[in-house]
């Protein structure tokens, strides 16, 4: 098993190099640069905040200053807020991020599985289609447009619930949680739908219900191990992406998070900011999808004996 | 009074392209302490008279229309779910045909084995296991202790249905239903496992329902015959009126169907078509382990014009044997001498085209056809691709081939699923006769058959062989075709050829104590059921 982590974790080396580089030099390749809104700046102050942000170095040269820097876990100055490292901001943003996909992963499991599985109990009936129905609705429903529906709805018309804001009224973190997590909600309810239609149909389900076991162990016991395992392999990629895509959300509820400033970032040209949020992101959604490979793999027992027996 | 009886079962699956009647008025009895088996094909509706008396059958489609079964003064077709669920796993248990899919992959076996005494009859956990390990135990498990915590991968076929026969005896049942339970498993283990029925079922004074297609099988065990074709039960009796006096054409036509008799062969000295001298073919495990020596150290010829019968049980290293040759398996060590041509030093386009004069045909006529490829498309490939034909006389040659295995020209815009697993074989005996090849490796090509199939595919296969001169190498677990078909046989056991000779040698004269038991295990050779004249 150690084996096996440590072998992806090195595979995972070159990914995250090959994106840093493809960002370092898009980003340069924009046009403007992290200077160029300033409304009056003399040529004399550019070139010195230039110089003190090893701007004016020949890019190869830059890359490999950033390269080195980043070797020691440092992702520089940001260009856009004087005085505060990448670092300081990303881990000020962060947990609020954090928790925000926390709880939206939390929504898209509970509402998710429940509706896949209850979905797969009677395939072709009305009780697989309305909730199918909607999943395929939560799919092709963009954030941007149901976060200002559940405002409309919930904040001003029926006035039960904050509209933005994180942590200072009660209640303000559940609209934006089930705006990120709908869409999740929904993948997650097809992915359990399929896995689970899937293992009902196994001979061993034929078993389980031979021995008179009643439905709800057949489910319980014997199909949801096996018809969950796609949903515990998507949980990795779906977790870093409710980072990555948490800024639309963050914007329309007005969320100090991580996202906000990538954004920001972007329309700066704050280099060091993109840059060093990308390479962060990156290494999430590797680690991310490592974990949850892991666990997959470890609910089924044929895999988890051969990952850690080794020689097997 | 009997055990079980069935007066008038008729099961219908309802569908959107109409109602298909599956089960049309079958009755039988099952007596306590004694084996009824039902015979017949697939779609012949045995399983799922079986499956509708415990509520099996999914509902939708699956629909009881009429009929009564009568288990201990109840109507089990009126009962509840509720009360259903109460009789199976305690008076009535199941056991099914395949061990590798009918476990829970997930589940320990114990966890498995203790769960109809839990709900039946409330044990707690330790008691239960105590138990499951006794009855692991009467199956013939060894160390039960230990296996009761491992999980169903890490055992083998045969023992995989011990685990389900200790299951499925566990809260002591009246009736057994097995379920073509020795289908999927080589004949050594086979034959154990139908002593094993036999014997359990002898001491614990229960009735037991034996469903298969094989005739062959249940002429040892059955006291109860019962024959069904089409949904219906066509004759029924003891064994011994069935295979002696058999009434019924279809019954009839089964027994014929059974692979019997030897080739007429010619002894005549013919010359060596390939020849395979020290072959080895190792596969490395992941990690430090030992090489798994799939095939180790093996040499024999194969004459010209032959079909070579080549035996043994899974694992024994014989399908990898049969690649190697065609090089389709990477060799380790050895030579491969085709016509005179090293196949161990071809690369490239010189293997390539040799690879027409060689072609293999596969076990599952299911999975080894193109489901995207029409029957035109996947017999034109091989034709176009070693240049048999141009594309001018290509529907010719098709039609031609079609001809050759059987199979009516109007076919060839169909797709392999609209086919019969039969035609589907026929499929891909054409496929691998377009290229014209001299030498056929058939890699148990009737295992997945019925049995009347079974019998026209090989001679088929017989006639084909005499009209094109084909050599071949017939892989098979199945002692009872390889006499049927084979000149010459091959014994193969843990990668290393045991035995070899003419079909009549080896049959009436095995040397070795391995040929003996596999020849013991064939079904029916206990008994003197006619068709086994040594």
């Amino acid at each position: 098993m150690l084996r096996f982590i440590i072998s992806r974790l090195l595979q995972a080396i070159p990914v995250i190099f090959i994106v840093i580089t493809a960002t370092f030099f898009l980003v340069r390749a924009a046009p403007g640069g992290p200077f160029d809104a300033e409304k009056v700046v003399l040529p004399e102050v550019k070139r010195a905040l230039e110089a003190q942000y090893k701007l004016d170095l020949p890019l190869h040269e830059q890359y490999f200053a950033y390269l080195s820097d980043l070797a020691q876990g440092e992702l520089g100055p940001s260009f856009k807020y004087p005085g505060r490292s990448v670092n300081e901001i990303l881990f000020s943003g962060l947990p609020v991020t954090a928790e925000l996909g926390f709880y939206a992963l939390l929504i898209a499991l509970v509402i998710g599985v429940t509706a896949g599985v209850f979905a797969s109990l009677k395939p072709n009936t009305r009780q697989d289609y309305i909730p199918m129905g909607l999943a395929m609705i939560g799919i092709c429903m963009p954030s941007f447009l149901l976060g200002p529906l559940l405002v409309l709805v919930f904040g001003i018309y029926l006035e039960w619930l904050p509209i933005s804001g994180w942590g200072s009224i009660p209640g303000d973190k559940i609209l934006p949680s089930i705006t990120l997590g709908a869409a999740y909600a929904a993948y997650v309810a097809r992915l359990s739908r399929a896995g689970m239609l899937e293992i009902l149909s196994q001979d061993y389900i034929r078993t389980a219900r031979a021995k008179g076991l009643p439905e709800w162990l057949v489910v319980g016991k014997h199909a949801l191990r096996g018809g969950l395992i796609p949903v515990v392999a998507f949980l990795g990629p779906a977790f870093a992406g409710l980072l990555a895509g948490s800024f639309v959300v963050e914007t329309i509820f007005q969320i100090p998070g991580l996202g906000r400033f990538y954004v920001q970032a972007a329309f700066n040209r704050d280099y060091t900011m993109i840059l060093g949020t990308t390479v962060f992101l990156s290494s999430l959604i590797v680690l991310f999808n490592l974990v949850s490979d892991v666990a997959a793999a470890w609910l089924n027992p044929r895999l988890r004996s051969q990952l850690s027996g080794g020689s097997q | 009074m009997s055990l079980l009886t069935v007066n008038n079962l008729e099961v219908s699956f309802v569908t959107r392209n109409g109602t298909q009647k599956a089960v049309k008025g079958v009755s039988f009895t099952v007596e306590t302490q004694q084996i009824t088996a039902i015979i017949g094909e697939s779609g012949s509706g045995k399983s799922v008279s079986c499956y509708a008396l415990l509520g099996l059958i999914p509902s939708p489609p699956g629909r009881i229309d009429g009929g009564v079964a009568n288990f201990k003064g109840q109507n089990l077709l009126t009962l509840s779910e509720a009360e259903l669920r109460k009789i199976r796993g305690s008076d009535i248990a199941m056991i099914f045909q395949d061990p590798m899919t009918c476990l829970n992959p997930y589940l320990t076996i114990g966890e498995q084995l203790i769960e109809p005494l839990r709900i039946h009859r409330n044990l707690s956990r330790a008691d239960a296991k105590l138990r499951a390990v006794e009855l692991l135990d009467e199956v013939g498990i060894r160390s039960p202790e230990s296996t009761f915590d491992s999980f169903p991968h890490e055992f083998s076929g045969g023992m995989r249905q011990r685990v389900m026969i200790a299951m499925a005896l566990i809260n002591e049942p009246r009736l057994l239903i097995a379920d073509e339970p020795t289908t999927a498993l080589d004949v050594t283990i086979q034959a154990q496992i139908l002593r094993l029925i036999a014997d359990l079922q002898k001491h614990r004074d229960i009735g037991v329902l034996f469903i298969s297609h094989d005739l062959a099988v249940v002429s040892d065990i059955a006291d109860q015959i019962v024959v069904m074709e089409q949904g219906e039960v066509v004759e029924s009796g003891s064994p011994d009126a069935i295979f002696n006096h058999a009434q019924h054409p279809y019954t009839q036509k089964l027994l014929a169907a059974i692979p019997s008799g030897e080739r007429e062969s010619s002894d005549s000295k013919k010359d060596v078509l390939i020849n395979i001298r020290n072959l080895r073919t190792w596969f490395q495990p992941s990690g430090k382990a030992d090489p798994v020596k799939a095939v180790d150290d093996v040499s024999f010829d194969i004459h010209r014009g032959e079909i070579l019968g080549l035996v043994g049980e899974s694992g024994s290293g014989k399908s990898t044997l049969g690649r190697s040759i065609m090089r389709l398996a990477p060799i380790t060590s050895g030579q491969v001498t085709f016509d005179g041509t090293p196949l161990t030093g071809l690369e490239g386009r010189k293997l390539k085209d040799f690879r027409s004069r060689m072609q293999m045909i596969f076990q599952d006529p299911f999975a080894s056809l193109n489901p995207r490829m029409t029957v035109y498309d996947t017999l034109a490939e091989p034709l176009l691709l070693h240049g048999i034909c141009q594309r001018s006389n290509l529907d010719q040659h098709i039609a031609k081939l079609m001809d050759d295995v059987g199979l009516a020209r109007n076919f060839i815009r169909k797709y392999p699923h609209e086919f019969s697993g039969g035609q589907r074989q026929r499929i891909a005996i054409g496929r691998a006769l377009a290229t014209r090849p001299e030498f056929i490796v058939a890699d148990e090509p009737v295992s997945a058959l019925d049995v009347t199939i079974q019998a026209q595919i090989l001679d088929l296969l017989m006639d084909l062989g005499r009209e094109h001169n084909l050599t071949m190498l017939f892989v098979s677990h199945d002692m009872a075709v390889i006499r049927h078909i084979a000149d010459r046989i091959l014994v193969m056991y843990q990668g290393k050829i045991v035995e070899s000779g003419p079909v009549k040698q080896v049959f009436n004269h095995p040397e070795m104590p391995y040929t003996q038991s596999l020849l013991a295990s064939i079904p029916g050779a206990a008994t003197s059921v006619p068709y086994v004249g040594l």
